[in-house]
């Protein structure tokens, strides 16, 4: 199963606003809670109390700071990493046993924990660290597009989405299908010009983030403003207000 | 090829949800939590509740594993080994209440202020501060004192309202918003939600602050400001504006006080003071005719429009004989600065019909921030912000707000009953948090703040700062702090309130403080929130008096919320000459093995938020929101005593009130002196605070069928749970802006309760309480300050805002200590109590002490190098990292990561004990100086950001100092963490 | 790369192991294969390497039990692949010691069990060179390099078995042997050469969807202690550690052997058993560092994000 499905029409996948994340880890944590008790659980944590605590996540919160250039001032991005579920993803067409997929019917891309052998091969396939793999378990885990929420009928239906995206307290995360051109995520893609993260390893990810929009450092268009009241330069008396005529 | 597994999508959730409110911090979201065979299966944000509307942060997401955390206390505890050492044993809670009961009651015999009952966090302060009013001691207070009062206090005495979760920017109009000094503040998701509602919009997002992390990543600009500037900022910005001459003047003489006229009479008793009629009306100086009234009162209004033309007005003469004169003005004369149908004058001097000289409010103002010395130039230096950014954001603010008016067409009705057919705002938005108040000029800063906003009519107008109810209020609030007892042993009104002159402090007759923490003493006369961070020192030295029980609830108070650690550590367990402890007894509530719990004689084990009722109410801090008003609830969706073998731990709150009713506390016990109150769920349903007023304001009435106001309702409870845990009710559309002089607003504040009467609120740019102050420093009035004071207050207590350099920058050499440090809250940790977390301790189980590049580079630092980090009172020994999102001259940390080694049940190798830090041991309580706390002049607040210091690279180590003992002497199980795996296994 | 013991154990044991049985199918083919017992000593042997290779990558894996189901998926894994060549390997290697055993010809056998040998070392070869994330075992000499490094090793072993059954040893062998170390020098020399100047495929900035000119610096890890993917994949060497390395490995797989072939050749009526013993074990070992290294110096794009 680790051929490829012929491309699906429907991409369910993520868009994620650089512009408006502010690294609060909400998601990350959100992402650990739902699907540490859902199919793809536990999310076994080591130490959990103790030195060196690590445990599995399938979405990080990276934080970095870009050096002022041309126009731009310095900036400060928060970057949420996770599975971008790639349409031609080599973390499934290198899983000998199987157990790594993509489903034909939306292309969300999956681990089966009960054929996976733990040899971390897909790990190293994938480029952007999207595969977490659990000594404790013994198998591969990765972000499930929270399959088991986006289609559960037990879950009202505004609600069905990832639970990453639900929690996300800037709503700087958005789920739908990326196939479908007219979707909203499709259209926010386009307006923002929304990118996928290093196409040039041609794992053609469906995910897409939105870049941070351009810093206004700059002065506003002065033009708005009416110039002679502009002219600071000159201390002016209180007088001037004296002949005010305020109604009250 | 083989077939996809089958998945199972349709699997429920869990087997039941339950609607309670957050409590992994103080913002209090709505959560849905999902069970399943009794254990918590998943947390969401509850998409129908007002705060969040469904998101939800790291820290609720993590709330199982706060839950379930081995660190949770299960038993009382009394103390076996010498206090600190963390020697319990586990006691049956007959025996710890009788014990508790027994301590206070003798105390109480003895005199009630030998009680210091302060609590950490307040949002049980309308329980607490009530009981400690039938208690009857003066030594009361919550955290607010170390934590944002300069923000509230400066607030209220000048909006009656205030920045923290007291009012919002508008999210939905506001085209420009500042945020001064804030990092998660406790509005943390509506603040989120509101930045990602700004950024969809495309609305300017300034970040005003030291370090570009969090909020000021995504801000469009930022002002990489040095700490304890801001102040200048501000006037420079005010400058500008006010010589471009881009002020809102008809604002201000509608809503403010600018136009009311002020005595000018230096060394006189009413010099300051405002010019008042008979009748106590402060007084504006009308020039008339008036050339352009404003339109007559609406249709069906009231014609509150006096004959003469002038409401009420008292055809004044000036001591010349006609019409009063200003130098260069038209003719004119006195009249009520609250009438309508004036044209009051904003600038000149003109004279009272005694002779008497008298200025306008703007008319200081705008001489006091004309001055040269608050030019951009002048302040660009000290701020570090370049003078043409600051003329530019200037500009940018002024364009804003008049250039780009919003106007709703929404018809609303002024408090003179006049209709105005439009809302118009100016939608230039501000919020502050604690980067302007946690520094000794702090209430200042945050009135300087305030005249901006002011200035350019930006308070409660379409798209500007909003207040949420039930604020705004009075200026000052009316509630002042108790003072006496009565027979019955209760103080005459709740220990914290607000001082409205000299005669409301709580000194002896040698003028010295008569609270524990100094509040309301001429050291601090406005700490309205009481010093938490002085408790600990005073109780230990007997200042003003011992004490002989320290009750504490939920303040780690001998680690991250102590300033001077070390020091409070051996407070907390000194001894006398004849080996007793000097602060002789110490009960503490906690639900975790935090570090204070190790310092307790007595431990009051408390529930989990899960397991107990809280009431989220409108007489507490309340999570209105500027469209409508809120309070909520906490309901047990887990049962303490399922979920471990042996657990017994008992809601705070309950526990408060059985002490009570075993002390036969005045409103606690029946005339037969049974116990009034059943439990926490009883009093919030049962308690009045005044005649139909309770905790709780939703479903009143006895069939609920009352808002605000109404009768007890036994199945209040029951509809609050059955409405997803909240109550919520809109503000009438007419209503929603103006509220300061909105009839339909404050005659619907009124209505539910929020407030007396339906009165305008006049906004304060010119402070006359503060006045009061000064005066009665320089020798007027019944109630002066002793000979020492004097000074301090009259300089302090300046009417208008002012800017002076942080106290502990004048006190020490800034050569020494050329650094500021300050830390900022990571989104992801509720202080101290997020390492416990299995889950959020994985994100930042250590802490680094943060560097400009430039900065590191000059003390050849790099990355992880080990760093001593020094101040006038101690130094840390921490590992540095460098990154250029922070003002040079700053260094920086994320707060309350360090924990003591052997607490919160973490191993004794965890990096938060080895590696993680705190700044707290470098922060003194007191000045350099050692005259006075380390605090706000005005209001006591803890001036945490004032912190200097000085850095030089230290010798490789492995772990961090100082180190202080273990608290244990075990470590917990190294088993991993398989959490949810039986919810997979269960079908 | 995180240089794990268990795979650098199987893929050098089981390369030394395929290589001994290349030499013995091509001795087999070319139709002077070894006399009996040492022909099935040496096939055992071949056996036991790669099977304790193939048994340590198991080691390796957080389900061994369920090791089986990797003979799936080999329309697209190359790890797949190379079970099932190693399975499939396993047939003329058995059919080898039959017709040995009985003294049939074995050359028919002898083409199959090299060429299945090839292709099972090529295979793991592969399972590496797949995988684009990884650009050092991209490289174009790495499956030679696989290749060369069992054919070396494996030579060595035959030819002390060869010379320890008592079969003549041409003094080219040590000419072959020589050039084969030096081809090895040369080869991993090159290759070291290209991987300290190679770049990653990606660029940090279009690891974050950034434009390519934007300088991009860590602030803050998603979380401050190790996780898998820092142990993984972050694993750094210290540069004058890996030189060192580099030496050692050089000197191992190609200083000593080269000498002892020198020998073989200079001094034809020398001993050349012992000799090409101490060759093939410092081969082997040297192969070993040599992984070791290929793991341990391999920066995976992961890394772009930490
Ligand atoms: N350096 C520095 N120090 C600071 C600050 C800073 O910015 N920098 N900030 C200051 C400010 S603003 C504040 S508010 C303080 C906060 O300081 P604290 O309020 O002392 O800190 P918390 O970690 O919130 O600890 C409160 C205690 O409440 C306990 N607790 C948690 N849940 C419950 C519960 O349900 N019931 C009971 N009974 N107890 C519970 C916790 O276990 C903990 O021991 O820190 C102050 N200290
Ligand atoms: N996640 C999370 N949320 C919390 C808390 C928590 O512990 N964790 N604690 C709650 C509590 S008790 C409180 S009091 C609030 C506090 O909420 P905030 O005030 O937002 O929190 P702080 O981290 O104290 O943030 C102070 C900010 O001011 C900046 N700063 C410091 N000095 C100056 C200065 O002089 N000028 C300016 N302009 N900025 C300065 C700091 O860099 C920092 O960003 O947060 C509440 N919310
Ligand atoms: S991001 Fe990685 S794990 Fe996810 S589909 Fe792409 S290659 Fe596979
Ligand atoms: S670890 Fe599991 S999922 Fe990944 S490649 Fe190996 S068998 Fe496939
Ligand atoms: S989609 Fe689901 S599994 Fe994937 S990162 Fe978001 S929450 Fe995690
Ligand atoms: S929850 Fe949203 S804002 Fe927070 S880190 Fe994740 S994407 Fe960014
Ligand atoms: S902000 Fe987070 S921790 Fe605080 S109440 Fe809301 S969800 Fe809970
Ligand atoms: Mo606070």
């Amino acid at each position: 199963m680790t051929m490829l499905p012929p491309p699906s029409a429907k991409k369910l996948g993520l868009v994620i606003d650089l512009d408006t994340c502010v690294g609060c880890h909400a998601c990350a944590v959100a992402c650990k809670e739902w699907n540490a008790g859902g199919i793809a659980g536990p999310l076994t944590d080591e130490n959990p109390y103790g030195a060196e605590p690590a445990g599995v996540w399938f979405n990080r919160v990276h934080s970095y700071t870009l050096d002022a250039l041309d126009e731009q001032p310095e900036m400060t991005l928060h970057f949420p990493r996770s599975c971008l579920h790639c349409e031609t993803p080599a973390c499934v067409s290198v899983c000998p046993t199987g157990a790594s997929y993509k489903r034909v019917e939306d292309g969300i891309v999956l681990v089966d924990e009960d054929k996976c052998i733990g040899c971390k091969l897909c790990s190293w396939a994938c480029p952007y660290g999207a595969r977490e793999y659990s000594e404790v378990e013994g198998v591969m885990k990765k972000c499930t597009l929270c399959v088991d929420r986006i289609y559960n009928e037990h879950i009202p239906e505004e609600s069905r989405q990832p639970a990453c995206v639900q929690a996300c307290p800037t709503r700087a995360r958005h789920f739908g299908d990326l196939g479908d051109e007219n979707s909203a995520v499709s259209k926010l893609v386009a307006e923002r010009s929304g990118v996928a993260l290093m196409p040039e390893l041609g794992y053609a990810p469906v995910n897409r983030y939105l870049p941070p929009r351009a810093r206004r450092a700059a002065p506003p268009p002065a033009a708005t403003v009416a110039e002679d009241k502009l002219d600071t330069q000159q201390l002016p008396s209180l007088l001037r207000w004296l002949d005010r005529s305020l109604s009250r | 090829m083989t077939v996809e597994p089958a998945l199972d999508l349709q699997k429920p959730v869990g087997d039941e949800v339950k609607q309670t409110t957050c409590y992994m911090c103080a913002c209090r979201c709505g959560i849905n939590v999902h069970l399943k065979n009794g254990a918590i299966r998943y947390i969401e944000g509850n998409p129908n509740h007002p705060v969040n509307r469904g998101v939800l942060c790291a820290k609720g997401s993590a709330g199982i594993m706060q839950h379930y955390s081995p660190a949770r206390l299960n038993k009382p505890l009394l103390r076996v080994g010498e206090r600190g050492r963390n020697e319990f044993k586990e006691i049956e809670w007959d025996e710890a209440l009788a014990l508790a009961a027994q301590w206070l009651s003798e105390t109480r015999a003895k005199n009630p202020d030998r009680l210091a009952f302060f609590t950490g966090r307040d949002q049980s302060q309308a329980l607490t501060g009530w009981w400690a009013q039938q208690y009857g001691t003066i030594n009361y207070a919550a955290h607010g004192g170390f934590c944002s009062v300069n923000m509230a206090a400066g607030g209220l005495y000048t909006l009656g309202g205030s920045f923290w979760e007291f009012g919002e920017p508008d999210w939905e109009h506001s085209k420009y918003l500042m945020l001064w000094g804030v990092a998660e503040d406790h509005d943390s998701n509506p603040i989120k939600l509101g930045l990602g509602k700004l950024k969809a919009r495309g609305a300017k997002i300034v970040a005003v602050n030291p370090v570009r992390s969090g909020y000021g990543a995504i801000a469009d600009e930022w002002i990489g400001i040095r700490p304890g500037t801001d102040g200048l900022f501000a006037f420079a910005l005010i400058h500008e504006l006010l010589k471009a001459d881009r002020i809102d003047l008809d604002y201000l003489v509608r809503y403010t006080n600018a136009h009311w006229l002020v005595i000018r009479n230096p060394g006189g008793a009413d010099d300051g003071l405002f010019a008042r009629d008979a009748e106590g009306r402060g007084l504006c100086w009308n020039r008339h005719p008036h050339p352009n009234p404003l339109p007559p009162a609406g249709e069906g209004a009231e014609p509150t429009t006096a004959p003469a033309g002038v409401d009420g007005a008292e055809p004044f003469t000036s001591p010349t004989g006609g019409r009063g004169r200003a130098e260069g003005a038209g003719e004119g004369g006195l009249a009520p600065a609250s009438a309508t149908g004036v044209s009051p004058a904003v600038v000149g001097e003109y004279a009272l019909p005694d002779g008497r000289k008298v200025v306008p409010v703007f008319h200081l103002v705008a001489e006091r921030y004309f001055d040269p010395q608050y030019a951009p130039d002048a302040v660009a230096e000290r701020c570090g912000i370049p003078a043409e950014t600051i003329r530019r954001i200037a500009r940018e603010l002024a364009d804003v707000a008049f250039e780009q008016v919003i106007e709703l067409p929404i018809a609303w009705t002024d408090t003179h009953g006049r209709r105005h057919e439009s809302m118009r705002g100016r939608p230039v938005a501000m919020h502050a948090m604690r980067g302007i108040s946690a520094h000794s000029n702090g209430f200042h800063t945050c009135r300087a703040l305030h005249l901006l906003q002011l200035l350019l009519g930006a308070v409660d107008t379409p798209g500007s700062f909003r207040y949420q109810p039930p604020f705004p209020r009075p200026i000052p609030p009316f509630n002042r702090p108790g003072k006496t007892r009565g027979a019955d042993g209760k103080l005459d009104s709740p220990p914290l309130g607000f001082i409205h002159g000299p005669e409301d402090l709580l000194v002896d007759a040698q003028g010295q403080p008569r609270r524990l923490d100094h509040a309301y003493s001429w050291k601090y006369p406005l700490a309205v929130h009481g010093m938490l961070h002085t408790v600990i020192r005073n109780a230990w030295a007997g200042d003003p008096q011992p004490v002989d029980v320290l009750f504490l609830f939920m303040a780690n108070m001998s680690w991250n919320s102590a300033m001077n650690t070390t020091e409070t550590i051996r407070w907390l367990t000194d001894k006398d000459e004849q080996g007793a402890y000097r602060i002789p007894k110490i009960i503490y509530s906690d639900a975790y093995s935090s570090e204070m719990v190790a310092y307790a004689d007595l431990v009051l084990p408390d529930t989990t938020y899960l397991e107990r009722f809280d009431a989220i109410s409108l007489l507490d801090r309340p999570i209105s929101d500027a469209d409508g008003a809120s309070d909520a609830i906490r309901h047990p969706v887990l049962h303490a005593a399922d979920q471990s073998e042996g657990r017994d731990v008992r809601g705070f709150q309950s526990v408060l009130l059985d002490l009570g009713a075993r002390l036969k506390l005045p409103a606690l016990v029946n005339e037969d002196g049974t116990a009034k109150f059943r439990d926490y769920a009883d009093y919030i349903v049962r308690h009045e605070r005044a005649p139909g007023v309770g905790l709780l304001a939703g479903w009143r009435g006895e069939h609920g069928e009352h808002e605000g106001k109404g009768a007890p309702n036994p199945q209040q409870l029951q509809r609050y749970i059955e409405h997803g845990g909240f109550w919520h009710i809109a503000i009438p559309e007419s209503a929603r802006y103006y509220k300061m002089a909105n009839r339909d607003y404050l005659e619907w504040s009124a209505k539910l309760g929020f407030i007396a009467k339906p009165d305008a609120v006049v906004l304060q740019l010119y402070s006359e309480t503060l006045q009061k102050f000064r005066l009665a420093a320089q020798g007027h009035g019944p109630v002066q300050p002793p000979d020492g004071e004097r000074e301090r207050v009259a300089t302090y207590f300046d009417p208008l805002p002012i800017w002076y350099e942080p106290f502990e920058g004048t006190q020490v050499a800034v050569d020494a200590f050329p650094l500021s440090a300050i830390s900022q809250r990571p989104p992801f940790m509720y202080h101290a109590w997020g390492s416990q977390n299995a889950w959020l301790r994985q994100i930042t189980a250590r802490n680094y002490l943060y560097l400009h590049p430039d900065t590191a580079k000059r003390h050849g630092v790099a990355d992880f190098d080990w760093v001593h980090v020094d101040s006038h009172h101690g130094r840390i020994t921490v590992q540095a990292k460098t990154a250029g999102n922070v003002q040079p001259d700053t260094v920086w940390t994320w707060n309350a990561i360090g924990k003591r080694k052997g607490a919160w049940k973490l191993a004794r190798n965890a990096p938060e004990s080895q590696q993680g830090f705190l700044l707290n041991h470098l922060i003194s309580d007191i000045t350099p100086r050692g005259d006075y706390a380390n605090a706000d002049p005005v209001t006591g607040q803890a001036a945490w950001f004032d912190l200097r210091v000085r850095i030089s690279k230290a010798e490789a180590a492995e772990v961090c100092a100082p180190q202080f003992e273990s608290l244990t002497a075990s470590d917990p199980s190294n088993a991993p963490l398989r959490y949810g795996a039986k919810f997979r296994a269960a079908p | 790369m995180h240089p794990a013991f268990s795979v650098i154990f199987f893929t050098t044991m089981s390369g030394a192991g395929y290589g001994l049985w290349f030499w013995l199918g091509i001795g087999g083919m070319l139709g002077s294969p070894l006399p009996r017992l040492p022909a099935l000593v040496v096939l055992a042997l071949g056996f036991i390497f790669t099977s304790l290779g193939l048994l340590s990558s198991t080691l390796h894996l957080g389900q061994p039990l369920r090791a089986w189901r990797a003979f799936s998926q080999w329309r697209t894994s190359w790890l797949s692949r190379e079970g099932v060549a190693s399975m499939v390997c396993l047939l003329p290697a058995l059919g080898f010691a039959v017709v040995i055993w009985r003294g049939q010809d074995a050359r028919l056998f002898g083409v199959m069990l090299w060429a299945f040998s090839l292709a099972t070392v090529a295979c793991t070869a592969m399972i590496y060179v797949s995988l684009k994330p990884i650009p050092a075992w991209r490289h174009a000499l790495v499956l030679p390099g696989y290749l060369l490094f069992a054919l070396l090793g494996g030579g060595l072993a035959y030819a002390a078995a060869r010379a320890w059954a008592g079969m003549a040893i041409d003094n080219d062998v040590g000419v072959v042997a020589m050039a084969g170390c030096f081809g090895l020098w040369r080869m991993k020399r090159r290759y070291w050469q290209d991987i300290d100047h190679g770049a990653l495929p990606a660029t940090r900035a279009s690891a974050l969807g950034l434009p390519a000119n934007r300088t991009v610096r860590v602030f803050e890890h998603p979380h401050t202690e190790a996780n898998y993917l820092t142990k993984e994949m972050g694993f750094v060497l210290a540069r004058k550690h890996s030189r060192k390395l580099r030496l050692i490995a050089v000197v191992m797989f190609a200083g000593v052997p080269g000498l002892c072939a020198s020998l073989v050749w200079l001094l034809p009526h020398l001993n050349a058993a012992p000799w090409l013993v101490i060759a093939a074990v410092s081969a082997l070992l040297g192969a070993f560092v040599e992984r070791w290294l290929f793991f341990a110096e391999a920066k995976h794009v992961v890394t772009l994000y930490y």
